[in-house]
């Protein structure tokens, strides 16, 4: 080992220890935790198989469990693109006093408790909540609209914890643009629109992909939110694996649907990486 | 008529004047520098040309029409930025080609008129890298291919070359003037390298502090500068204050400390001038036959040309001496300078500070 | 550049609104009189807040986050910054694997990592101590720093360095006196970042708390989850209180967005 190497991996040495001993070992531990079974009298066993696994692969409730994370993802990832780019290159073009003042308002959400902005969506969303107060009272609907406890409800206020990660995503890739673009389309004779489309949307698509990485492993696995606004009715993946350590403390089972969803999200990080940089690699840096 | 003509064009930006009562007129197929320090105007003046900027008042006529209200996708000029501005997401080709398909051009025409162009500045074998994978003078090359393509009435150039290392900058001018020369088209460009100015302009605009002081060919502009910033600004010059005594037919007599010296007739009152002499026409001569004795306080070797300061009665002087080969005079010698009365320039006092 | 358009200043509106929403309504609530979550309030009230008072677990469970924000920050922070140093300058063996391992946490579902956590610690009896908190917070956001501080060691010229040594100072002087001051900008980012995640961090926390050290974002949400009365109101408009001032001195040090960008310096 050069004199570099082992100097580098002396300064990362405790950090290394601490990641090793309190992140892979569990890690490691917990996966070997879901081949084990599990009894209600006697608890964990010590045996190994494949006897979780294919309960969840098994039963139609953990597909159903399943399926609707990964919906909510998916949508809660396409509204944050749809409304967050647009934000985005509102932001990038304000002023600089109106800018930090938006910017404020837009990402600094971020530093607050997901529990706290989700109990304000409870008190927005519930049947005698803010919305159906409101709708009720100026005559537009008769009976409250049921959205708490709704995979809807749970989109929206999603929506609201992950959009300012995409913004700060498109923002930050708009930002690494050279300005003069714009204007070199233009005396090229591009129109307003044309140069949103052709100019604008190609340069900050690089931000759009890591924003929408970023977004939707985030919900996926996000757990506050589908709990305080979902609760036992909507289950996903998280709150699954959550009742089945702390209620009904299986833990095998719990680990092996963990396990499943881990697997799940890195396939798609991996993927989505591998897709970007075969198609962006050449072009952005 | 002129074929772009600029009449008292202002730009304020709130109390500041960025640019005052700026006229001058380019000439069609010529290329045309507007040189000055930054800060002088001349980026807004280009702004204004492009249409990126509303002009506060004046006009900017080209070729017979009124530019005011035109927006800047209409106006069909060819811009190079100083950042390039090349589209990150598209190939070389397809940044060629924006202008033609926003122009409606067929495929067929687009993609003989792309070859065409890349083929003008030497780049038909890179057509689908994309900008990221290609040096700084390659970038170079396809912005200006990229602004030629749509055979522009006016080719705007700003600061085309300040990105590039000095041999390649030097290279670039070269290219610049073929590619200019063989597209015949009318250029503007803007600068603060008086070199590059110098080089590639058949006439030069100087501004400074957002007003013209003197629009003329390189050769004028370099030997008969009208003002003390413009002697400054372009080249080495050795400015000294001095009193204009008279001025006739027969030249002018002038007095610049202890000495009494000739000049070229001059337009200018009697009273305080400013005289600027360049250092190349300075003579090393033996110390009692110069005008002015001096002690060599410096010698730097450059290659084609020595540098020389030498401390004087009337202040430091800059001479140059090309090499010859034989060695030049050693520091701390003591020498004579002379020269020819009709090198000296005579200005007026500025009321201004540089 | 192109001035935004009403539509889009319009767009912008609805926006914002929508962002704000959940927050105005929280601190309204917790203004009510009445012994329900109401919006808008029928009164104004400190009743809630006094309420606080009567209640020391949510005291206590602010105590407990303040104390691990701050110690899993700093300790993570000390194991950061060194690591940060070796992987940011230079390729050795091993390199890019380290930092793949830092970075980590942000790529495993939090749920994950905390039955994990759960499960390793309960193995070793340290399950709900503070210690054992305190450690799993620091793997958490040992990320937030690490990029921070690689930033910025990206953003360090080499050459300055190497200045400071031909003008004869020592290694150690080398790095108080130059390397330290152009990574501090990054370190101070991160360590509050990491403040601030390991305060509000809940999917994990919830895993490996006991009653005794339970935090105040698991507090408030086994609180939200059994009942509803404007109590959480309150306490969440003091939570919010607390961040926004923290936010705004972050804005002021640092740049809000630089700093969750992941930008050391621009």
């Amino acid at each position: 080992m050069t004199t570099q190497t082992s100097r580098a991996w002396l300064l990362s040495a405790p950090a290394l220890v601490l990641f090793a001993v309190l992140l892979l070992v569990p890690l490691l531990m917990t996966f070997m935790l879901s081949f084990n079974s599990f009894d209600f009298y006697g608890g964990i066993g010590t045996d190994l198989s494949l006897a979780n696994y294919a309960e969840v692969l098994g039963d139609s409730y953990f597909y159903e469990i399943f399926g609707r994370t990964f919906l909510i993802a998916l949508i809660t990832t396409a509204i944050c693109a749809a409304i967050g780019v647009p934000q985005a290159y509102i932001l990038y073009r304000m002023s600089p006093f109106w800018r930090s003042i938006t910017v404020l308002i837009v990402i600094g959400p971020l530093l607050i408790s997901v529990v706290v902005r989700t109990l304000g969506w409870a008190i927005l969303l519930g049947n005698k909540g803010v919305i159906n107060t409101a709708l009720m009272d100026i005559g537009l609907i008769e009976r409250p609209i049921r959205m708490m406890y709704t995979s809807g409800g749970i989109v929206l206020a999603l929506v609201h914890v992950m959009v300012p990660f995409m913004v700060l995503a498109v923002w930050a890739a708009l930002q690494r643009q050279d300005p003069a673009t714009e204007a070199a389309a233009e005396s090229l004779g591009a129109r307003p629109r044309t140069i949103f489309f052709r100019i604008i949307l190609p340069q900050a698509i690089p931000g759009v992909l890591s924003g929408s990485l970023i977004v939707f492993s985030l919900s996926a696995s996000a757990f506050a939110t589908p709990a305080i606004l979902g609760g036992r009715r909507v289950k996903v993946v998280s709150t699954t694996v959550y009742d089945e350590f702390l209620n009904t403390l299986n833990w095998p089972l719990g680990a092996a649907i963990a396990m499943l969803l881990l697997v799940a999200v890195l396939i798609v990080m991996l993927s989505w990486n591998s897709l970007v940089e075969r198609r962006y690699g050449e072009v952005f840096e | 008529m002129a074929f772009l003509e600029l009449h008292g064009l202002t730009k304020r930006f709130g109390a500041f004047t960025a640019v005052e009562e700026l006229s001058f007129a380019v000439e069609r197929g010529s290329f045309v520098s507007l040189l000055g320090p930054s800060g002088c105007g001349k980026t807004t003046t280009l702004q204004m040309v492009a249409g990126f900027e509303a002009p506060t008042e004046g006009k900017i006529v080209l070729d017979g029409k009124n530019l005011a209200g035109i927006p800047a996708r209409e106006r069909g000029l060819g811009i190079v930025f100083q950042t390039y501005a090349l589209f990150a997401h598209m190939t070389v080709e397809e940044n060629v080609g924006f202008g033609l398909e926003m122009r409606k051009v067929s495929k067929a025409e687009r993609k003989r008129r792309i070859a065409a162009a890349l083929d003008l500045v030497h780049l038909s074998h890179l057509g689908d890298r994309y900008p990221r994978a290609m040096s700084g003078g390659q970038r170079q090359r396809v912005a200006l291919a990229r602004a030629l393509v749509i055979e522009p009435q006016l080719l705007l150039l700003d600061e085309p070359l300040s990105n590039l290392d000095a041999k390649l900058r030097e290279e670039m001018q070269l290219e610049l003037r073929r590619i200019q020369r063989e597209a015949g088209v009318t250029t503007l460009m803007v600068t603060h390298d008086q070199s590059e100015a110098l080089a590639l302009s058949d006439s030069i605009v100087v501004m400074d502090q957002g007003r013209l002081r003197q629009d003329a060919t390189p050769f004028d502009i370099y030997e008969t500068p009208q003002s003390s910033f413009v002697s400054r600004f372009l080249g080495k010059s050795n400015n000294l204050s001095a009193r204009l005594d008279s001025t006739g037919s027969e030249g002018s007599a002038l007095v610049c400390g202890s000495l009494r010296l000739h000049g070229p007739l001059v337009d200018l009152r009697p009273g305080p001038v400013e005289i600027a002499l360049r250092p190349e026409r300075i003579a090393l001569v033996d110390p009692e036959a110069g005008q002015l004795r001096g002690t060599v306080a410096e010698r730097v070797f450059m290659g084609n040309q020595w540098l020389l300061r030498i401390e004087t009665e009337l202040g430091d002087m800059l001479v140059m001496r090309y090499n010859t080969g034989r060695a030049e005079a050693e520091e701390g010698e003591v020498v004579g300078l002379d020269w020819k009365p009709e090198d000296i320039r005579i200005l007026p006092v500025e009321e201004t500070s540089a | 550049m192109r001035q935004n358009g009403p539509l889009s200043i319009l767009f912008s509106l609805v926006f914002v609104s929508f962002m704000l929403a959940p927050i105005v309504v929280v601190i309204g609530v917790s203004f009510t009189p009445e012994g329900f979550l109401e919006f808008p309030p029928s009164g104004v009230s400190l009743r809630w807040f006094r309420a606080i008072l009567d209640n020391p677990e949510f005291i206590t469970a602010a105590w407990i986050s303040l104390k691990l924000g701050i110690a899993s920050a700093t300790l993570a922070t000390v194991l950061a910054v060194p690591a940060a140093l070796a992987i940011g300058r230079g390729r050795f063996a091993g390199r890019d694997a380290l930092q793949a391992l830092f970075l980590s946490p942000l790529m495993v579902p939090t749920v994950v990592l905390g039955i994990a956590f759960l499960r390793f610690l309960s193995l070793l009896g340290l399950n709900g101590t503070f210690i054992g908190l305190m450690l799993c917070h620091a793997i958490i956001i040992t990320p937030f720093i690490l990029r921070l501080v690689l930033a910025s060691v990206a953003g360090l010229d080499r050459s300055v360095e190497k200045a400071a040594i031909s003008l004869g100072a020592k290694p150690l002087t080398v790095f108080r006196r130059v390397t330290l001051p152009a990574i501090m900008p990054g370190m101070i980012g991160g360590w509050m970042l990491a403040f601030i995640t390991s305060f509000d961090e809940l999917t994990v926390t919830v895993f490996i708390v006991n009653p005794s050290t339970t935090t105040l974002p698991v507090r408030l949400f086994s609180h939200i989850t059994q009942t509803t009365d404007p109590l959480v109101a309150s306490v969440s408009a003091v939570a919010i209180l607390f961040t926004v001032a923290l936010m705004l001195l972050i804005d002021r040090l640092y740049g809000l967005d630089r700093l969750l960008i992941g930008e050391g310096k621009r």
